[in-house]
């Protein structure tokens, strides 16, 4: 049962974030409790799963059920926590390292599977919580970091073109310094019934003081969703990875259908008479 | 000691061998006899060889053995790939093809070789025929079963099939039955009584379903699929959900996921998938969420031998977790008792809410086996758990026990965070000394305050000689203390099923007054002996070591020689 007329600071659990100031990750953390509390999701019922890293914090910041669990595997235990518990609403978040490095292959099956969860990837183009290293989206030239004071030297991949192949159905990017436009596609995302991947360009501000600039390259998309693959395909090989708003929806059923009603007396046994 | 006979069928990859196999094992039931079979093949998907090793008895004691009475060979194709597991000798019977040439080591083991116009009977007896079937009716001949019954049988299994499939495979069993065989084989006694027919996987998919898992994640690996694979089906009946997942690191956090959910959940996995999962398991222990992993072994390390039997993961499923991690090993004693140990172990990760690991083993797994019905835990034993919580609601609130309230998504006002992270009593993150050791305390009170109960292994025999094993090697070490006893030397057998927390002072208790202790294990580092020293030290005396890696099966007759020799000493 939904709870009466919450604000959005009700969904927050008073913990103090363990964020920099000016970290982009408020802005998804207000974004997220303002959704809640707009589609009046019961405390109850909402779930929230992540792995390791600055992002991955966000759960305890909440006031609903969490799941911290380890590096990489937020989106296995959310799926597996959605098709046990239909009744819930998901969301599995963390950041850019967590979900397309070590848990890359969770991220592509989570696509093509489409349980009914939201995942909310908070891209900040670093490694935060070890100080500092490339991930999977930072810039090739990017050479802030000892580890590869040359910069990682190899593409940055596409995040939204990677969900879009394999198969995700709902795909919609946000940015951390336009906090109305995320709330509402934090909303949106909540309400898509299946697997809806959020990307939010989250700037972290101690590693990455040159994501400021992304102020100005940011662009927000106003038409319609694509509702086609082709056409969302062309689109992200297009764009420079700063468009925002819901940039592709396709109505796909959500898997798994519902658990068959069990059976009273189910005769287990009977398998193994000779 | 009971009579037994042994029988391998061998042929070609896709000759219908392992077919012909069950399907006498399953008229060998039916009639109530005792028995099993275990299958040898190739790491071949098909057209490699493979071999149905049947082993009838008069009781369950069901030892894998490569002493062969009986050998129908379809065809000689690739038998040289078996020699290490069907061993003939003067005592032997071979049946064979007539337009094949024998192997020199067949014809050099003294095995009385007789040989059939195989392709001329079976094409006699229908155009489809094939020689298995034909096979399974000189074996039903030979062990005295009913042509008819054997005939129904098979023409069930070919259900599928066209219609003159089933009508040849009548004929040829009928053909079989009734060719005239100068060759006689004195079947064991047949007991019968109500039995069930099934593989130590399908056993332990059954006990965790009977103990209440309704969610499965699966990741497939031999020789555990076919638990998986059970489960698929049967968990649709109990309305119950599986979930095929993307790796090993998927589903044990899949199923971690769905525990957190309430559900109890298992997955099943062999060596590298555990290895995999290991992460996660310590997760499992610092979040408090419970968890029952099977791990079927094979041997080891690294890919191994996939299709073969090693009790080699003992260390890795004790020591394999990182940090201070305590979590329940529990190891199946036989195949019926994969049923047992499974239901057991998915009471007590509930109980405990913390992830327990239950082993068995290639041998265990993938045998199919003629059991009494197999016992199943079903009465809970009191849990601790504080249910009412004074106050304020908190996840990981230290109680005497261990054991704390554990609320579920949806109960209402008892959110929490389940973490990964070290944390304080209500599930926030925390590094302070404190938490840490209180927290370390609470998880390990846990597993120190469970009483063993009944079930943490099995005693049987007296006197001042004691063999100590854990899970499947324990048939081999029954089967010694046979030997022994039948020669007039008592001896004691402890059978562990409970390996972690280790049941201590019942197996000092068992062990009392013993002069000798033999350690009883099928791997090549003596895991369990050293588990047990350090957990024993020299109580009542240094036990020794019989470790003997995989595949071969242990032998009875070894282990009993070393128990019964004195041992040397400076």
């Amino acid at each position: 049962m939904a709870e009466a007329a919450l604000r959005p600071k009700d969904y927050k659990s008073g913990l103090k974030p363990i964020w920099c100031p000016g970290c982009g990750h408020y802005a998804v953390l207000n974004g997220l409790v303002k959704a809640l509390a707009a589609l009046g999701l019961d405390r109850d019922r909402v779930a929230l799963v992540s792995g390791i890293g600055c992002s991955s914090r966000l759960p305890a910041y909440v006031d609903s059920y969490g799941f911290h669990g380890v590096h990489g595997r937020g989106l296995a235990v959310a799926q597996g926590l959605a098709v046990a518990r239909p009744d819930l609403a998901v969301i599995a978040l963390g950041g850019d390292g967590d979900g397309f490095s070590i848990g890359g292959n969770h991220f592509i099956h989570a696509c093509r599977r489409n349980v009914d969860i939201t995942y909310i990837a908070m891209d900040n183009e670093v490694y935060g919580m070890t100080k500092g290293q490339a991930s999977p989206t930072t810039p090739m030239d990017w050479d802030h970091s000892k580890l590869t004071p040359h910069g990682p030297g190899i593409r940055p991949f596409k995040p939204a073109a990677l969900a879009l192949a394999a198969g995700a159905p709902w795909i919609a990017r946000g940015y951390s310094g336009n906090p109305n436009q995320l709330a509402k596609l934090l909303a949106a995302a909540l309400e898509h019934r299946g697997f809806s991947f959020l990307h939010v360009l989250s700037q972290c501000i101690t590693y990455c003081p040159e994501q400021t600039d992304w102020k100005a390259i940011v662009s927000e998309r106003e038409d319609e969703p694509v509702t086609r693959a082709d056409a969302a395909a062309q689109l992200f090989l297009a764009e420079d990875g700063f468009a925002t708003g819901l940039l592709y929806a396709e109505p796909r059923t959500p898997w798994p259908p519902a658990a068959p009603a069990a059976v009273v007396d189910p005769r287990l046994a009977e398998a193994f008479r000779p | 000691m009971s009579r037994t006979l042994a029988i391998a069928i061998c042929g070609s990859g896709g000759a219908g061998v392992v077919a012909c196999g069950e399907l006498l094992l399953r008229g060998w039931a039916r009639a109530g006899g005792l028995g099993f079979l275990r299958k040898a093949f190739g790491p071949q998907i098909r057209g490699g060889e493979s071999a149905a090793l049947l082993c009838l008895g008069e009781d369950e004691t069901y030892l894998p053995t490569a002493a062969m009475d009986l050998l129908v060979a379809l065809d000689w194709n690739q038998f040289a790939r078996f020699e290490d597991e069907i061993a003939l000798g003067p005592q032997s019977t071979v049946l064979c093809p007539d337009d094949d040439e024998v192997p020199a080591s067949v014809q050099a083991s003294g095995a009385t070789v007789v040989a059939l116009p195989l392709a001329a009977a079976v094409a006699g007896a229908h155009p489809e025929g094939r020689r298995n079937m034909f096979a399974l009716g000189l074996l039903g001949q030979l062990l005295g079963l009913d042509a008819a019954a054997l005939a129904a049988l098979a023409t069930a299994r070919l259900a599928g099939k066209a219609p003159a499939y089933r009508d040849a495979a009548a004929a040829c069993i009928d053909a079989g039955a009734g060719w005239p065989l100068a060759v006689a084989v004195t079947p064991p006694a047949r007991p019968g009584g109500e039995r069930w027919l099934l593989t130590g996987n399908q056993a332990a998919g059954y006990g965790a379903l009977e103990a209440g898992v309704r969610f499965v994640a699966a990741y497939p690996i031999t020789p555990a699929s076919d638990v998986l694979e059970y489960l698929a089906g049967a968990l649709e009946a109990v309305g119950g959900q599986l979930v095929q997942a993307e790796d090993e690191l998927a589903a044990v956090n899949m199923a971690l996921g769905a525990a957190f959910g309430g559900a109890d959940a298992f997955t099943a996995t062999s060596g590298p998938g555990l290895a995999l999962m290991t992460e996660s398991l310590g997760l499992a222990v610092a979040s408090e969420t419970p968890l029952t992993v099977l791990n079927v072994m094979r041997g080891g390390p690294s890919t191994g031998i996939p299709t073969k039997s090693e009790q080699g993961d003992l260390d890795i499923a004790l020591h394999g977790l990182h940090g201070d991690a305590p979590h329940l090993v529990l190891a199946a004693l036989d195949i019926a008792d994969c049923a047992f140990t499974t239901s057991w172990a998915v009471a007590l990760a509930r109980q405990l809410q913390t992830p327990a690991l239950v082993l068995s083993d290639q041998f265990l797994g993938q045998s199919l086996a003629i059991v009494s019905p197999p016992g199943l835990h079903v009465a809970l034993p009191a849990a601790a758990v504080e249910t009412v919580d004074a106050g304020e609601y908190l996840r990981y609130r230290l109680t005497a026990s261990g054991v704390s309230a554990l609320a579920l998504p949806g109960d209402p006002g008892r959110r929490f965070t389940a973490d990964g992270l070290e944390h304080s009593e209500r599930g926030t993150p925390s590094t302070a000394a404190r938490d840490h050791a209180a927290q370390l305390d609470k998880r390990a009170r846990k597993l120190a305050t469970l009483g063993p109960g009944p079930h943490w292994g099995t005693v049987d025999g007296e006197g001042e000689l004691a063999l100590v094993t854990f899970g499947s090697a324990s048939a081999a070490a029954r089967a010694a203390a046979t030997r022994l006893r039948a020669a007039g030397t008592a001896c004691r057998v402890v059978c562990l099923r409970l390996l972690a927390p280790l049941p201590a002072a019942a197996l000092e208790e068992a062990l009392a007054g013993c002069r000798r202790v033999l350690v009883v294990e099928q791997n090549h580092s003596a895991q369990c002996w050293r588990h047990l020293r350090a957990h024993l030290g020299d109580v009542p005396v240094p036990a020794e070591s019989f470790a003997r890696p995989g595949p071969a099966p242990l032998d009875p007759a070894a282990i009993a020689a070393m128990l019964a020799e004195e041992p040397v000493h400076g």
